[in-house]
């Protein structure tokens, strides 16, 4: 017997523009800036579910600092903010210029979503907690975490504080804020809400962050991490930076049919943001307004940080091959270091001449640390971390199989 | 020292370790007011309050993560699987995070963590209620592997988990968990109230990992074993009329080789029992270390008494559990090598 039904046929999502084609964001809609308001930090989540939807502004096109979310910073504190930013984009360029040299293995930048770990670094507290993904250093370079830590780091020499264990970039910093980076997608998520858990264990005033981009979403510890959140209503601040692409795939693959990746809180009962993630006022203004609500016990919020990621995904990523080159200058959301300059030059608190000059300063400063770090050495070039030491630290006592196998290595 | 089943064991261990350090948290699915499907927690959350002991959503993955993330702020989390047939979904948090966890953050970060999973068959428990997956632990480097055998163990190993500085994967025996098992499921079950092993001392006494303990003293060859196949292989020495000395390994990872080695070239023989699946089972790696070992002491291929390489069955229980006849047969085989 035959169905009386048409064939079924697979729904395989597909972005808006590859390669040749000219990017539209024609129908990427985006609100106002100082549109939306800004609720109590105790707000009931279920009163604020058009939050999810829209995108919370501050700077307008005009670089005015606009609405209930703006006034949050000194014009001091936007000048420091605009030199993380800047600090970060010049080390990511020189990073990315001495993978190319074959300083070291790999690299990965930040390329347009400075603003979003930049900004966020400013609205926590010492002794909080993040749980960074690979491309969140803005968290590091904002607390003045030292660039040659980094770059020792970035280049496995004698001086890396990981001892060479560990691929470039994937930082730790207890000290600094900042988790041991992983390799493994999704897996910080939900540890960031077990260690506000053992905050409010503790009876602790200190709250936790975790960080996943978009594509990680759709990792089962995505899941985990909103269940337990909710659950337990731990204090911590859940950041999702939606850059559009996962590698090569868009975001539309990862997100599936719901609206935004915001709106996936609301089925947690988890008060949940989206936000202009090239707009440092409103990152800063949405992570303090969310560390406050964790702080206070009000629970967790969802932030979505709407951003584009402008570089490849990696040293090892040629983005030619499946989007459009000319879409990172399409997109609506403009750079947040030239929205910010622009804010600070239309208040009177910046000009061209200090943004040169300060270009030059930051330049000057990171290209003298990489000298530093370079007469230390780069991967497999001078000063190299002991063979011996990679068989340290695999436990806190070593035993006996692993010294016997030290020892075979020769060590 | 009272009498205690190893399920009371557990529990008292549990209780000592709480009550000596207000870091130690202790959760999982059913562990809070109900106290366990197996018991193990019973009374824990009344005594010391539900932010200490409580229940778990049912997500094997977000019990482990949250945990590793609570070992990094400071606390000391006794978690539970409820069967280890489940740990799967927890797998990549385990390997990816908890067992590395140290290494990759040369120390500025640990992962003090216990995991507890009841573990094991000879319960009709079928394919996901009885499987052993030891091996899948003892390949990751970074972490430790502990499974008692008697409720004494129990509570030692235990304590010296939750003090032990890295993560711990603890694996109960749930067939031993009210009285010791050799494999004849004919006769009736002997409850630890009444078993000699049943003493457990009071209070704070730990017994280090990495320590395995000779239960039967022999001459003429070595079995190794852990868990319920400890009893099997004491049974099958009795009734096969061979004199082996039968080691409990109780630490699987990191292993007391000097106390396989010394017995094995004592004997010159070798059969090494598991309940696990056999091929790339722990019973190959054992295999491997004394021969490297032991090679020219052996007087006889060693052999193997493990599960066949399948899912565990339901209705084939006993056709599959390594019982005193199969490891009876294999000492009689080793003797005449």
């Amino acid at each position: 017997m035959t169905s009386t039904y048409e064939p079924l046929s697979l729904n395989v999502p597909e972005p808006g523009c590859r390669p040749g084609d000219t990017p539209d964001f024609s129908d990427f809609e985006i609100p106002r800036a100082g549109e939306v308001k800004r609720p109590p930090v105790d707000v009931d989540p279920d009163t604020i579910r058009d939050m999810a939807f829209s995108i919370v502004r501050v700077l307008n096109k005009d670089g005015q600092a606009v609405g209930d979310w703006a006034g949050a910073l000194t014009a001091g504190e936007l000048r420091q903010g605009l030199r993380h930013m800047m600090t970060l984009r010049t080390f990511d360029a020189r990073m990315q210029t001495a993978q190319r040299q074959g300083k070291t293995s790999f690299y990965m930048q930040h390329l347009g979503e400075e603003a979003v770990s930049c900004a966020f670094a400013r609205a926590l507290q010492p002794g909080d907690m993040n749980f960074p993904t690979y491309r969140q250093a803005g968290l590091l370079i904002a607390s003045d975490y030292p660039m040659l830590t980094m770059m020792n780091q970035i280049y496995s020499n004698a001086e890396d504080p990981l001892h060479g264990r560990q691929l470039p970039i994937m930082y730790s910093s207890k000290a600094h804020g900042f988790f041991s980076i992983s390799g493994n997608l999704g897996t910080q998520f939900v540890q960031s809400v077990g260690w506000a858990m053992a905050s409010a264990i503790s009876g602790d005033t200190k709250i936790a962050t975790g960080w996943i981009g978009d594509g990680s979403t759709a990792e089962s510890d995505f899941h985990s991490a909103m269940v337990f959140a909710s659950t337990y209503k731990a204090p911590v601040v859940l950041n999702i930076v939606n850059n559009q692409w996962a590698i090569s795939t868009f975001q539309g693959i990862a997100r599936g049919g719901v609206g935004t990746f915001a709106a996936r809180g609301h089925g947690f009962g988890i008060a949940s943001i989206r936000v202009d993630g090239n707009d440092y006022l409103a990152v800063h203004a949405v992570a303090k307004w969310a560390a406050e609500r964790a702080r206070l016990g009000h629970g967790p919020t969802l932030i979505e940080y709407v951003t584009y990621r402008a570089g490849g995904h990696s040293t090892s990523d040629d983005p030619s091959a499946y989007r459009s080159g000319s879409e990172a200058d399409a997109w609506p959301l403009g750079d947040p270091l030239e929205r910010l300059k622009a804010h600070l030059i239309a208040i009177g608190e910046w000009t061209e001449d200090r943004h040169r000059q300060a270009e030059a300063e930051i330049l000057d400063e990171v290209t003298t640390i990489q000298k530093q770090a370079e007469a230390v050495g780069t991967l497999g070039d001078g000063q190299a971390p002991s063979p011996r030491d990679m068989f340290e630290g695999v436990y806190e006592t070593m035993p006996p199989h692993l010294i016997r196998q030290r020892q075979e290595a020769g060590y | 020292m009272a009498q205690m089943t190893m399920i009371e064991a557990i529990r008292d261990a549990h209780d000592v370790a709480m009550a000596a350090d207000d870091k130690v948290v202790v959760f999982g699915e059913d562990v809070g007011f109900f106290g366990g499907v197996f018991r193990c927690t019973a009374g824990l959350q009344e005594k010391y309050g539900s932010a200490r002991c409580f229940d778990a959503p049912i997500n094997e993955s977000g019990i482990v993560g949250t945990a590793i993330g609570m070992a990094a702020y400071g606390l000391k989390p006794v978690i539970e699987i409820q069967f280890a047939d489940y740990v799967y979904p927890a797998y990549d948090q385990i390997v990816s995070e908890a067992a590395r966890l140290r290494h990759r953050s040369n120390g500025d970060f640990t992962c003090p963590l216990v995991i507890r999973m009841p573990t094991g068959g000879g319960i009709f428990g079928g394919q996901t209620h009885s499987q052993s997956p030891e091996a899948i632990f003892t390949h990751v480097s970074g972490l430790k592997v502990v499974i008692p055998s008697n409720p004494a163990d129990a509570k030692g190993l235990f304590l010296s988990a939750v003090a032990d500085p890295d993560p711990v994967i603890f694996l109960e025996p749930k067939r031993l968990y009210n009285g010791p098992f050799d494999g004849h499921h004919d006769r009736p079950l002997t409850s630890w109230k009444k078993h000699p092993l049943g003493d457990v001392p009071d209070g704070d006494v730990s017994i280090p990992l990495g320590k395995a303990k000779i239960t039967r003293e022999g001459a003429d060859v070595t079995v190794l074993a852990y868990g319920t196949m400890v009893y099997v292989a004491e049974a099958a020495a009795e009734e096969a009329g061979v004199d082996a000395e039968v080691i409990d390994l109780r630490t699987l990872m990191p292993l007391d080789l000097d106390t396989i080695v010394a017995s094995v070239q004592k004997t010159g023989r070798c059969v090494i029992v598991h309940e696990a699946t056999r091929t790339s089972g722990f019973g190959a790696e054992l295999m491997s270390l004394v021969q490297e070992s032991c090679f020219y002491h052996l007087e006889a291929p060693m052999i193997r008494v493990t599960g066949w390489d399948t899912p565990y069955p339901h209705a084939q229980e006993w056709e599959y559990f390594p019982g005193p006849a199969r490891v009876g047969e294999a000492l009689k085989k080793v003797m005449e090598g």
